[in-house]
């Protein structure tokens, strides 16, 4: 009896690709280092390239709006920025979201030093490769790692504010399920790459013990995470190197679903406040056009300036109508409420919200873009900015008294979308309510807003 | 002390005519020349005035309304119209220096007039008060006293937030030695009676209730003698307000201007 075997063609088949697959194996543990660059390199390129393409949308849409000159006082607006947004000085308004937020604002900056690390290490193949800085590498990874634990906590209190408390600022009407759903996912995301992080280093700790070397870096927290590691240097390579790759896979995949999100903010909350209203809050701006007109009204000999070729329009009544900056807050807008928890019309019941006023605008916005892009040019859909997302009754609910604005932590302007919405309803459609049309006209033939004849304005003195 | 003086209100025509120039224009504004609550506050402005020997002078007839409530109404051409009209009238006067009665006339002549030709010093009356007390001009002496009173001060959208005035009417307040008691809405954070951006001359969307009722109770539970304001619309919100919640013995609602002449005795 032999046993020899009898290779059908489907197993010799099976056996060449096992083959194959341990040659591979062997390969890569071999050529580890060169593989991952390699790999790394693909992924960075690829996650840089698709977020630039998506970068590049968002530019053309802001684009969209009408003109608007903001480049004047630069020292004042470099100012602004640092301040607001660097320095987060409004936010000190509500101080325990301040600390909280401050905590994951600075985890978001300062980590962001170890990211260099991380891709240079990911590129040339090194590891720790900032190691050599001795006593300040130790520094930077002991501030890494609190920050690091400060974003979980941070983060963890946020869900249970969200979630469990449920603090009012986070519901209402625009509260739909995807902006709750966003706002989860950004959390839960924020502390899986930060326990990533930690255990990485937990793992890296436990080697560099092991190995019996000096030990680059400190490790306050993550040398408490040793515990829940095996022991064996092979699995805590893996771990070490699961984590590592779990970690810059997943910054990767964050920075490209900030396009969709409304955790844009990290990045547009520095341009969004540079180009902020710097003048007093009380002051509406003068619509040009309308001056012109006026003036050849009254004055017969005044020439105006001949008019722009595009057909134009009083007020706004789409995205397209309203202006840039507009259209760049609604992309800042990280809906958080302050805005809508401080409006009169909004507290007292009323429809109005100036954080869903943002919200439409960006979704409309969006819109917008996407039929540019299926139709190389913006075809009409039938829709717009007025009725189909914001209603009458909203526009008309506000007092336009500021609040909103001065709440904002990144400087973002509800007021001024309300304002040219309501230019668009009186303007174009003479939509106003009956009212507002009766002050109009006694404006018109008597001089005042009430019925008061204008020969009588002094006759208080009697 | 307490003989009435005859207030002499002159029209910058009046003025002109004697060959006399004023050292301001006083703005009186449309709630202060129609209102009639508003017009005890235009009387003490001008009491105010004329205590201290300030030469000023009112557009009178030819002063029109600035055009604030139709532009926060979105009729930008109604409210370019009556600032060109106005700044035609203010001009041909050569005004430079204008004092308002009225948070939305400051906002509005101050800021959005000089884009349209109309250049000039605007300050809103608690501004000035504040000043006549800085330069020891204005005291608290010879009238009714306001020691030890509890007294709340509600900040107007248009003179706080839209420009930064939170000081002036606060001074005005702390030389009667009362006792200011803040709302938790203040200053920066102050409340809207509910009368702006034109909501003054339409009635509230629905809601569960007014705004100026909010505000009203807000200020009400803060115990105060007195409700301080200083724009007409926001004394029309909260007398209404206070009105609403039968308080009308125990709180007034009073503005800077009356309070300021009452303790002056003038």
């Amino acid at each position: 009896m032999t046993n020899k075997p009898i290779y059908t063609s489907s197993k010799l088949q099976l056996l060449c690709v096992h083959n194959k697959i341990f040659i591979t194996l062997a390969l890569i543990k071999t050529n580890y280092a060169m593989v991952s660059q390699l790999l790394f390199l693909v992924l960075l390129l690829a996650a840089i390239g698709l977020f630039a393409y998506n970068a590049r949308k968002i530019y053309r849409n802001i684009r969209l709006g009408k003109a608007l000159d903001r480049s004047d006082r630069p020292v004042e607006r470099w100012k602004t920025m640092l301040k607001v947004a660097f320095g987060q000085s409004k936010m000190t308004k509500r101080p325990i979201a301040f600390l909280l937020h401050l905590f994951v604002y600075l985890g978001f900056v300062i980590i962001n030093i170890e990211m260099l690390e991380i891709v240079i290490d990911g590129l040339a193949g090194t590891h720790r490769i900032f190691a050599p800085l001795g006593n300040l590498y130790n520094v930077l990874i002991w501030i890494f790692e609190w920050l690091a634990f400060a974003v979980i906590i941070s983060c963890a209190i946020f869900l249970i504010r969200r979630n469990i408390v449920h603090v009012k600022r986070f519901f209402g009407v625009e509260m739909t399920s995807w902006p709750k759903t966003d706002a989860n996912l950004i959390l839960v995301t924020e502390i899986l790459l930060m326990t990533a992080f930690l255990f990485m280093n937990a793992a890296d700790y436990k080697i560099q013990l092991h190995a019996g070397e000096d030990v680059h870096g400190a490790f306050p927290i993550s040398s408490l995470l040793t515990g829940l590691l095996p022991e064996s240097p092979d699995a805590l390579h893996l771990i070490e190197r699961a984590c590592w790759w779990f970690h810059i896979i997943g910054v990767l995949a964050f920075l490209n679903y900030l396009p969709y999100s409304k955790h844009l903010h990290i990045l547009l909350a520095f341009p969004n406040t540079y180009f902020s209203n710097l003048n007093p809050k009380g002051k509406f701006a003068n619509m040009e056009s309308v001056t012109n007109e006026v003036k050849a009204m009254l004055d017969p000999s005044f020439a105006p300036p001949p008019p722009s070729e595009e057909p134009m329009r009083f007020g706004a009544k789409d995205v397209q109508d309203l202006t840039w900056k507009s259209l760049l807050d609604a992309y800042t807008c990280t809906e958080c409420g302050r805005c809508t928890s401080v409006c009169p019309a909004n507290i007292t019941g009323k429809l109005l919200s100036p954080r869903k006023i943002m919200m439409d605008t960006r979704d409309r916005l969006v819109a917008v873009g996407q039929n540019i892009d299926k139709n190389s040019s913006f075809q009409d859909d039938g829709k717009s900015l007025l009725d189909d997302h914001i209603s009458r009754e909203e526009i008309w609910a506000c007092t336009s008294c500021n609040a909103c604005t001065e709440a904002c932590p990144v400087n973002i302007d509800p007021l001024k979308i309300i304002m040219d919405l309501r230019q668009y309803a009186v303007m174009e459609e003479s939509q106003a309510p009956s009212s507002i049309n009766a002050m109009f006209g006694n404006i018109e033939n008597n001089g005042a807003p009430w019925k008061y004849a204008q020969a009588d304005r002094a006759n208080w003195r009697e | 002390m307490n003989e009435e003086k005859t207030l002499y209100v002159p029209t910058m025509a009046e003025m002109v005519a004697n060959g006399e120039v004023p050292d301001i224009l006083f703005w009186v504004g449309c709630a202060g020349s129609f209102d009639e609550r508003a017009q005890r506050i235009t009387h003490d402005i001008c009491k105010i005035l004329q205590h201290v020997g300030i030469k000023f002078a009112i557009l009178g007839t030819e002063e029109n309304c600035t055009g604030d409530p139709a532009k926060r109404a979105g009729n930008e051409f109604l409210f370019q119209m009556q600032a060109m009209m106005n700044i035609e009238v203010l001009n041909g006067y050569e005004v430079k220096k204008i004092v308002t009665g009225c948070p939305h006339c400051f906002n509005t002549l101050k800021n959005e007039y000089p884009s349209l030709g109309g250049n000039y010093e605007v300050i809103h009356h608690s501004q000035l008060i504040q000043q006549l007390i800085n330069e020891g001009k204005l005291k608290a002496e010879g009238g009714e006293s306001f020691k030890g009173k509890r007294i709340t001060y509600h900040d107007p959208c248009y003179l706080g937030r839209g420009n930064e005035v939170y000081e002036a009417p606060r001074k005005a307040l702390e030389v009667l030695d009362a006792q200011l008691v803040e709302m938790k809405r203040c200053r920066s954070n102050g409340l809207c009676c509910g009368a702006g951006g034109a909501q003054m001359f339409k009635e509230p969307e629905k809601g569960k209730k007014d705004i100026n009722v909010e505000r009203i109770e807000e200020a009400l539970s803060t115990n105060p003698q007195v409700v301080a304001a200083s724009c007409p619309f926001c004394m029309t919100m909260l007398q209404d307000g206070v009105k609403g919640q039968n308080k009308e013995q125990e709180v007034k609602v009073l503005d800077i201007a009356e309070i300021t002449a009452r303790a002056n005795g003038l």
